[in-house]
């Protein structure tokens, strides 16, 4: 009875996409218990519904049925409260590294913060990602890895309640994902944030995550199951090679994947 | 700063093998610096290269018609009787000899401020329409044939409407420019903001950015290569536009000049004015590439 309402709770969501005619049901019956601070993979096959799910959460696309509640609050449009880390950055290339960035403070904290405030917070949030040596350049000027780095910071830089991720790393080489999985570790251990990500990346799902969502494959996509990883933080990542519960969860996410819900080619 | 640096240094070093590329870089900040001499040179020789042959062109061209138009019995004046009946117009594009009788800069001034006139109008009536229209499909669809055929019609046949509409020269010819350039700029501007990228509106929509700060801060950077790409076709129909309509309208400008020129059998006259008309519309798009390179910076590169 004296048992709190989760942080973010997804209640009975399911979604279906009617074009030229026909339904198309991706997602059906996703309910799941997200508490503040905690840090959530979603892994699951190609075209499940893993975006739609997060873009659910986010608010960018509306749910057929059910509801996504933040702090028992039923949450129907995006804000600023849910930031999104898109996969593609989504910069925009006509504004400057620091200008991305404080376009988001400005709106945020419109009224909120003075001027040297919002600069100033603008400044933190890029050192957070290390990018404060580029704040003048822009995004055609940077490198994949550093424009996700900005994304990142633009993101964190709305304060939000909840920072969604879609496959943050997903383009980018395995060294630079490698740096860029450490700097969000740090700043989760630092910010203490909630926290979703999509990944494909199982190495990456297991190393991050306090909990491991995997979703069936579509059509009706639907969590099949969720993994909780008890690995102590800080993590890191030499270590855990050889760490049986490390080693654990891996062959756990794997079998997942590939022994029960292995990827069957639409016929 | 260091993005000239870089290019300085690319630049002056040209033809060294590769693995001096790596003793370049660490020099990178002194040599820029001190290489601003360097740099000009080559500066110099992309000059010559651009300006040069269209020179050599031009003379080969008046050459011929030199030659072709020499004859006793030629119907247009060669280029050295041009010169030697027009050259004050040439020489002196500014000189006042009574309301009538001013320079070729002056007319082309007149001119021009109607064409600011016109142009600035339809390249604001043009963009905001346009992005109206960009964001609603219905509007597309009903409105884009309608423009599509609007377009076509040629600046004159406007004309009589417009003389009829405003019983006035002036206020004529300015509108005979302003719907003559706004089709262009209208249709870019609304594919423009049609084509926003879906990211752009999930980044503000995240944001909650209101309608105004959505126009300002994504809608108008995200289509201003397709507006400005509107505004240049925009302001060559504006120019070829005015010379048309002053022909008839008369008044000062360009456009009567020739019109005068012909009655009076001034054949060098209309020539010079040729050139004139001719310049004074590639500076025209220039500026305006100009003024989209500057304003559009970055953004095409993603
Ligand atoms: N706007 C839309 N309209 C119609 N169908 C859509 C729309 N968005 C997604 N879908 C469909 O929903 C399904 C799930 O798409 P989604 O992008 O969520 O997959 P995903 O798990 O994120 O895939 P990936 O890992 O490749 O990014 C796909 O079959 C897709 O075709
Ligand atoms: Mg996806």
């Amino acid at each position: 009875m004296a048992k709190q309402v989760p942080y973010l709770l997804v209640e009975q969501v399911e979604k279906t996409f009617i074009r030229n005619g026909i339904a198309n049901n991706v997602l059906s019956d996703i309910n799941v218990a997200i508490e503040a601070g905690e840090y959530v993979s979603i892994i699951g096959h190609s075209g499940c519904g893993k975006s739609t799910l997060l873009n659910i959460i986010a608010g960018l696309t509306p749910a057929t049925t059910g509801a996504v509640l933040l702090e028992n609050k039923e949450v129907n449009d995006p804000g600023p409260d849910r930031a999104v880390v898109f996969q593609n950055h989504s910069l925009l290339p006509w504004l400057t590294v620091y200008d991305n960035v404080r376009m988001a403070v400005d709106k945020v904290f419109s009224g909120r913060k003075s001027k040297a405030e919002r600069h100033d917070w603008t400044m933190h949030k890029l050192d957070l990602v290390h990018m404060v040596h580029a704040r003048d350049r822009r995004p055609g000027e940077i490198s994949g890895g550093m424009k996700q780095r900005v994304g990142i910071a633009r993101a964190l830089a709305m304060e939000p309640k909840i920072l969604l991720l879609d496959e943050p790393f997903g383009a980018l080489d395995a060294l630079t994902r490698a740096h860029l999985q450490d700097s969000v570790m740090q700043i989760h251990a630092t910010l203490k944030n909630t926290m979703i990500m999509i990944t494909h990346d199982v190495d990456e799902a297991v190393l991050l995550s306090d909990r491991i969502i995997m979703m069936t494959n579509g059509p009706s996509a639907t969590i099949g199951e969720i993994l909780e990883v008890n690995l102590p933080r800080p993590r890191r990542r030499l270590e855990l090679v050889s760490n049986a519960t490390y080693i654990k969860a891996r062959e756990a996410v794997l079998k997942f994947l590939y022994e029960r819900h292995a990827f069957v080619e639409a016929a | 700063m260091s993005r000239p640096a870089l290019r300085a240094v690319e630049t002056v070093s040209p033809p060294e093998p590769l693995a001096a590329a790596t003793a370049e870089v660490i020099q990178l900040a002194p040599r820029a610096a001190a290489s601003t001499l360097g740099w000009l040179k080559p500066k110099a020789v992309a000059f010559a290269t651009s300006v040069v042959p269209p020179l050599l062109m031009v003379a080969l061209l008046l050459l011929i018609w030199e030659i072709l138009c020499s004859g006793s019995n030629a119907s247009l004046p060669p280029p050295s009787r041009v010169w030697k009946e027009a050259s004050d117009l040439i020489l002196d594009p500014f000189f006042v000899n009574g309301s009538q009788d001013i320079g070729l800069g002056w007319r082309v001034l007149t001119s021009l401020q109607r064409v600011a006139i016109g142009f600035g109008l339809s390249a604001i009536v043009g963009i905001l329409v346009g992005t109206l229209v960009g964001q609603s499909t219905w509007a597309m669809r009903g409105l884009d044939p309608i423009f599509q055929v609007l377009r076509t019609v040629p600046p004159l046949a406007w004309l009589p409407i417009s003389l009829a509409a405003f019983r006035d020269a002036n206020p004529s010819a300015i509108f005979v420019i302003f719907i003559t350039a706004i089709w262009p700029i209208l249709i870019n501007t609304s594919v423009g903001i049609r084509n926003i990228p879906q990211d752009y509106r999930n980044v503000s929509a995240v944001l909650r950015l209101n309608q105004f700060e959505f126009f300002w801060k994504i809608m108008l950077p995200s289509a201003a290569p397709y507006i400005f790409t509107g505004l240049r076709i925009g302001v060559g129909l504006a120019w070829l536009a005015i010379v048309a309509a002053e022909m008839l309208t008369g008044g000062v400008g360009i456009g009567f000049f020739i019109w005068d020129a012909w009655n009076s059998s001034k054949l060098p006259d209309i020539i010079i004015a040729l050139v004139y008309i001719g310049l004074v519309g590639f500076i025209l798009d220039r500026l305006i590439a100009a003024l989209a390179t500057v304003v559009t910076r970055g953004t095409a590169a993603n």
